[in-house]
């Protein structure tokens, strides 16, 4: 028999609320160019992206500390494939603890050549150094900001 | 009846596939209900309560579906519970009906759920909603490129190649071919899977799992109800759940307590459900394994996480003697797994279901030799609530 279907997009829109502690942080990067993480008092870790809470002790964090802009890399990805409403490939990104903190934060590695995804894993690999680089307008988002290589 | 064992007597799986156009969202659920019905030998007025398994919405593209699977699973005037633990769901909806029956309040308990992934042409999309809004969400997250992360940090510790990877994905296709319900049925060849193309480097194409439609249900009733109506069955003796940290970006740096290359509180599930029931040494006692694992590399760390090799990373040289195959020392996912087939409501659910009819010797063409105790596992939300079970006979 004939079979029949129904297409339906979904397109909601959310004015999400950012919170005291992700606010301060972005504040930052818009205004100084700056990563900054949240202290646990008691494990002394450096949570970055800030947190209000450690999720060790359940206790507030209580003090903002700057990191980076150095780090190294602790994991990433070479996406090819296009998804929907996900950026254009290729692109890479992954995750980078940078000085003084003590968790990884997200973000896009740029200036590396992805044509040969062998040779840019190398260049990737778990460890190497990196800079943070900010955009010259910054509006307070993670966008404002990425990875490459460092020197 | 505190103390006593909690049994399956029932089992429905669909035959999955991308698309079942010929079925709704509740017909699929029905299908998978009346066929462990069948199995049970049992009317629909013996179930007592119901366990829904239904993991994100948007999947599906209906609000609280659940809803819409009252009816489908006989739900009317009975108590009706929704479980969402992503993709854990099917084995954490087998873990509430086992605590439904376990805690003495009901005897005979239906789980039950479906899905049609293959109907959302955006799962991705969905995937990355399921990361905060404040931080992560505007970075392009999403489950394969997560996993993909782990796998990097699995090779740089413990030495994966993406031939690995490869023999994994050879290993169960191999195993689906053998079983009618699975959706990737085709062998494949290491070449097949090395020159299809790059998803999220180093996941190809052929490492990833597809989008499924089907369903699944299990009864589960207790001891003295399966014996007082002399009932065949199969024994859940073990289960264990276990969460770590939301944030991917804390299970690495100076001294993450959950490493993300390894699948640390699957690895305390495991501990869990082994510890009640009575396992010491998994690597000897199990004999059959059904290890939630969408993506190739990460059916490694979930063999270690279950201990069914002396120690992380082993994994890797064990798989290649093919230790792992059926017909191996433990066969793990004789039935494709979740590499094969994923509709993600129910897939952590035939995880259990698979085990179970293996260990009952009714998993036909693909049935291990001589099983009597296997393990499965589900892993959900970003590689983070981990649900694990051993079945015996």
């Amino acid at each position: 028999m004939e079979l029949l279907g129904r297409q339906e997009t979904w397109n909601i829109t959310y004015d999400h609320a950012l919170g005291e502690t992700a606010s301060w942080f972005y504040t930052r990067i818009r205004d100084e160019a700056a990563i900054y993480g949240r202290r646990c008092a008691k494990t002394n870790h450096v949570l970055v992206p800030p947190r209000a809470f450690s999720d060790e002790t359940l206790l507030p964090t209580t003090d903002w500390v700057k990191v980076g802009p150095g780090g190294r890399i602790e994991a990433f990805t070479m996406v090819y494939e296009q998804f929907n409403n996900l950026p254009d490939p290729p692109y890479a990104f992954g995750y980078v603890l940078l000085d003084g903190a003590d968790t990884a934060l997200g973000g896009y590695f740029k200036g590396i050549d992805l044509t040969d995804p062998h040779q840019a894993a190398k260049k990737l690999a778990i460890g190497t150094r990196v800079m943070t680089k900010f955009a010259a307008v910054r509006k307070g988002e993670m966008l404002d900001f990425w990875f490459e290589l460092e020197g | 009846m505190s103390g006593d064992r909690v049994g399956i007597i029932g089992i429905g799986q669909s035959a999955f596939r991308s698309r079942r156009d010929d079925a709704s969202y509740p017909d699929l659920v029905r299908e998978a209900v009346v066929l462990a019905m069948h199995d049970a030998k049992m009317e629909l007025d013996a179930i007592q309560a119901i366990v829904y398994s239904l993991s994100p919405d948007a999947m599906v593209g209906i609000g609280n579906a659940e809803r819409l699977g009252v009816d489908a699973v006989g739900g009317r005037s009975k108590p009706f519970l929704r479980i969402n633990t992503g993709g854990a769901t099917g084995i954490s909806s087998v873990a509430a009906a086992y605590y439904h029956v376990a805690s003495g309040m009901f005897d005979v308990v239906l789980t039950a759920g479906a899905d049609k992934v293959g109907e959302c042409g955006d799962s991705q999309t969905v995937l990355n909603k399921i990361w905060d809004p404040s931080y992560e969400r505007p970075l392009p997250l999403g489950t394969i490129n997560m996993l993909a992360m782990s796998g990097v940090r699995y090779m740089q510790r413990y030495g994966m190649t993406e031939e690995d990877m490869a023999l994994v994905t050879v290993k169960n296709r191999r195993h689906a071919s053998l079983n009618p319900n699975a959706h990737l049925r085709k062998v494949v060849t290491i070449d097949d899977v090395m020159t299809s193309r790059y998803i999220s480097w180093p996941i190809k194409l052929l490492d990833c799992c597809p989008q499924s439609s089907g369903g699944a249900a299990l009864v589960l009733a207790s001891e003295r109800y399966i014996r007082d109506n002399n009932l065949d069955a199969v024994w859940i003796t073990g289960v264990g759940h276990a969460a770590e940290t939301y944030w991917m970006g804390d299970r690495m740096g100076t001294n993450p307590t959950a490493e993300h290359a390894d699948a640390y509180a699957l690895g305390r599930s495991f501990e869990k459900s082994y510890r009640m029931a009575g396992i010491t040494d998994p690597a000897k006692q199990v004999h059959v394994a059904e290890l939630y694992a969408p993506f190739s590399n990460t059916e490694y760390h979930s063999i270690d996480a279950a201990r069914l090799v002396a120690r992380p990373g082993d994994s890797i040289p064990r798989l290649r003697d093919g230790e792992f195959e059926l017909g191996g020392r433990i066969p793990v996912n004789p039935s494709g797994g979740t590499l094969c087939t994923n509709a993600i409501a129910v897939t952590a659910m035939a995880r259990v279901a698979e085990v179970a009819l293996q260990v009952w010797g009714r998993a036909g063409d693909h049935q291990a030799k001589g099983v009597r105790l296997g393990i499965a596992s589900g892993n959900g939300g970003d590689h983070q609530i981990f649900g694990t079970m051993v079945i015996e006979a």
